[in-house]
């Protein structure tokens, strides 16, 4: 009935008349605008409009409405109810005649068609306003949306850190309406990282700005102060100054010493992190207040030691407080088992997300942020992994020669001899364009991620594209003889070459993800020298 | 990227037609590898060499297009030549079995000579 309050304003007219006499009265006395007059939706006066009975006349009126006082007031004398699809859209109010004298049966008749008549183009014409009210509106809240995405991507970490013997995947994935969720990784003295994930409650722009700000505060201050709960006291206390009324920020922050597995840290309200050791998931616990919701909050300080082997998996709520179609709730029971029968870094996140998937239903619309960190520990003492190079190129065309380039480039000092360096170099292009053409079909907002590394006695590159869900094939002997004789097309050799220019090709496919590994031995260089296995 | 601007001119020597090929033979050199051919194909020469002495990135797609320039040359009659493979190439051209349907030469002058590939 609201909206029936804003129409009878627009609706209530001038002195009534006809549109031609108006025009004449208009050239002779200057036309007095009836104040707009509110209508409650309780007003008896109501039924009379609802009733169809044709116009009203306003001083015959034996009721107890404040419209109707109003109406008098103003000089209303008709009301002739404006009826579309049965429904109240609007009033034509005339005041007196300029002859003085009453309103005629003809006149009210002729009003009555006019209002009859006129009813469905004022009510499309309603229609067309807030249709173009409700799109201004959706486009100012795509707006925004688009801007909170921004300053959040801006403030989420481009690369991943590169620590000798341990593995770190991210995943994040924002809802619709883009929460404050929020992942960081901070170089501090002594060759110690910081961990941080967070999430500011709310929405939109005000929660990607106090993110941005948290990030900032923490970024600053972590690598003056050592210790995780002092500095979480220091970001809460200087969040609570600023931070807008009921929001505040949850926050797990550690610090890892790589070289020992020592981890000491401290958390504001935030989900507890798990830790895999063997087949046990343990929570690590702290307790905290979230940030920037009282001033000289104290905060828990905690160690562990992530030992070889081990998994941390740092989260948001968006995982697990995700709902199926019958309301059920993930649950963080669900997401422990899992952690716990699952691998490391990204097909740990991808088996949490197909496990997400298959409890929500293909029609589930995302409702916060996820946030995903893993952190691995190699598992065999003195076997470590060093990350030469990690990055992601966009799937257009050409683009496996470039990733092939940057490839070839972090692997020039490690002593592949010359042959082998371009065998390596043929099979990267080859599960680049793979990955580009079969995996992300060409679409260029898909990134095909690579990661390079080495251990003790391995070169191993990692080719990962978004075409999960169906299988890589196994690699076959083309029938050159077939193609020749036009039997066969004459494409087909991708996966030959690259079996046949590495030592091994591991491949590896989720929903989600295919991913193609491909290993050079280093130490026995297996192949060197020969011409092909 | 910058694409590597991709020609293959034909030249003709003692009766064969010898393709220079572009540094760069993957999907973007097809319609140039097979311009290049009918050219070759058009002036009639029985031979064709295809010079590969400037090719710096040769893809699967480009070892398909080779391989439909060897079918069409089969069918046509005519014979396919290769020379200037790289080391890493020319053992390409060896596992994938593309040596077993064309002579491969050294260099220009060897493959224009003739005789037992080298």
């Amino acid at each position: 009935m609201l909206t029936l309050t804003r129409t009878f304003r627009r609706v209530i007219g001038r002195d009534g008349d006809s549109a031609p006499a108006k025009a004449r009265a208009s050239a002779r006395t200057p036309v007095l605008e009836t104040p707009p007059i509110d209508i409650a939706p309780n007003d008896p006066i109501l039924a009379y409009f609802h009733a169809g009975s044709g116009a009203v006349a306003i001083d015959d009126l034996q009721l107890d409405s404040p419209a109707v006082r109003a109406l008098r007031s103003a000089g209303v004398k008709l009301v002739v109810p404006l009826i579309s699809q049965g429904e109240l859209i609007g009033l034509l109010n005339l005041g007196r005649r300029l002859s003085d004298q009453d309103y005629s049966t003809d006149d009210r008749r002729l009003l009555e068609k006019l209002a009859a008549q006129a009813s469905p183009a004022v009510r499309v014409a309603q229609l067309v306003r807030e249709q173009e009210a409700e799109v201004r509106a959706r486009e100012r809240i795509s707006q925004e949306l688009r801007i909170a995405q921004l300053i959040q991507q801006q403030f989420l970490p481009k690369t991943l850190p590169n620590l000798p013997g341990w593995q770190i995947a991210a995943f994040y994935r924002a809802a619709a309406e883009v929460g404050g969720d929020f992942y960081d990784f901070i170089d501090l003295p002594g060759g110690k990282i910081g961990l941080v994930v967070g999430d500011v409650t709310g929405h939109g722009v005000p929660a990607a700005l106090v993110m941005a700000t948290t990030r900032s505060v923490l970024r600053s201050e972590a690598p003056r102060l050592g210790s995780p709960s002092k500095l979480l006291e220091r970001v809460n206390d200087f969040l609570h100054a600023d931070i807008p009324q009921n929001m505040f920020v949850t926050c797990l922050y550690a610090v890892l010493e790589p070289a020992t597995g020592r981890l000491t840290y401290a958390n504001a309200g935030h989900d507890l992190p798990f830790v895999r050791r063997g087949n046990d998931v343990v929570e690590l616990r702290a307790t905290g207040m979230p940030l920037g919701a009282l001033p000289g909050m104290h905060y828990d300080e905690k160690e562990a030691t992530l030992g070889p082997g081990d998994v941390m998996v740092l989260h948001s709520d968006g995982l697990a407080e995700a709902h199926d179609p019958q309301r059920q709730m993930y649950g963080f029971p669900r997401m422990r088992k899992l952690i716990g029968e699952l691998g490391t870094g990204h097909e740990l996140i991808d088996g949490l997300l197909e496990s997400l998937h298959a409890f929500t239903g293909p029609a589930w619309e995302q409702e916060d942020d996820i946030t995903l960190v893993t952190l691995s520990r190699s598992s065999v003492h003195g076997e470590t992994e060093h990350v030469l190079v990690e990055f992601e190129e966009s799937s257009a065309p050409g683009n496996e020669r470039r990733i092939m380039d940057r490839v070839a480039s972090s692997v020039r000092d490690i002593g592949l001899d010359p042959k082998r360096f371009e065998r390596l170099k043929t099979a990267v292009s080859e599960a680049a364009m793979n990955a580009i053409e079969h995996g992300n079909r060409l679409d260029v907002e898909l990134p095909v991620h690579v990661r390079v590394s080495v251990t003790d006695d391995e070169l191993l590159i990692r080719i990962v594209d978004n075409g999960g869900g169906r299988d890589i094939p196994e690699p076959e002997t083309p029938d050159l003889e077939a193609k020749l004789q036009g039997l066969q097309k004459p494409r087909g050799w991708g996966l030959f070459l690259i079996k046949n220019m590495v030592d091994d090709m591991r491949v590896h496919t989720t929903n989600m993800h295919h991913s193609i590994e491909l290993v050079m031995k280093l130490a026995a260089k297996k192949g060197a020298d020969d011409g092909h296995d | 990227m910058a694409m590597t601007e991709s020609t293959a001119p034909v030249r003709y020597r003692d009766g064969t037609a010898v393709v220079d090929l572009p540094a760069q033979i993957d999907a973007s050199a097809e319609r140039t590898l097979n311009e290049a051919y009918a050219t070759a194909a058009g002036h009639g020469s029985k031979t064709v060499l295809l010079n590969f002495g400037r090719v710096e990135f040769l893809s699967s797609t480009g070892i398909a297009l080779v391989v439909g320039i060897l079918a069409r040359a089969r069918k046509d009659g005519r014979t396919i030549t290769a020379s200037g493979l790289s080391d890493h190439y020319r053992e390409i051209f060896e596992i994938t079995r593309l040596a077993d349907f064309m002579k491969i030469y050294a260099d220009e002058s060897a493959a224009l000579k003739g005789g037992e590939a080298t």
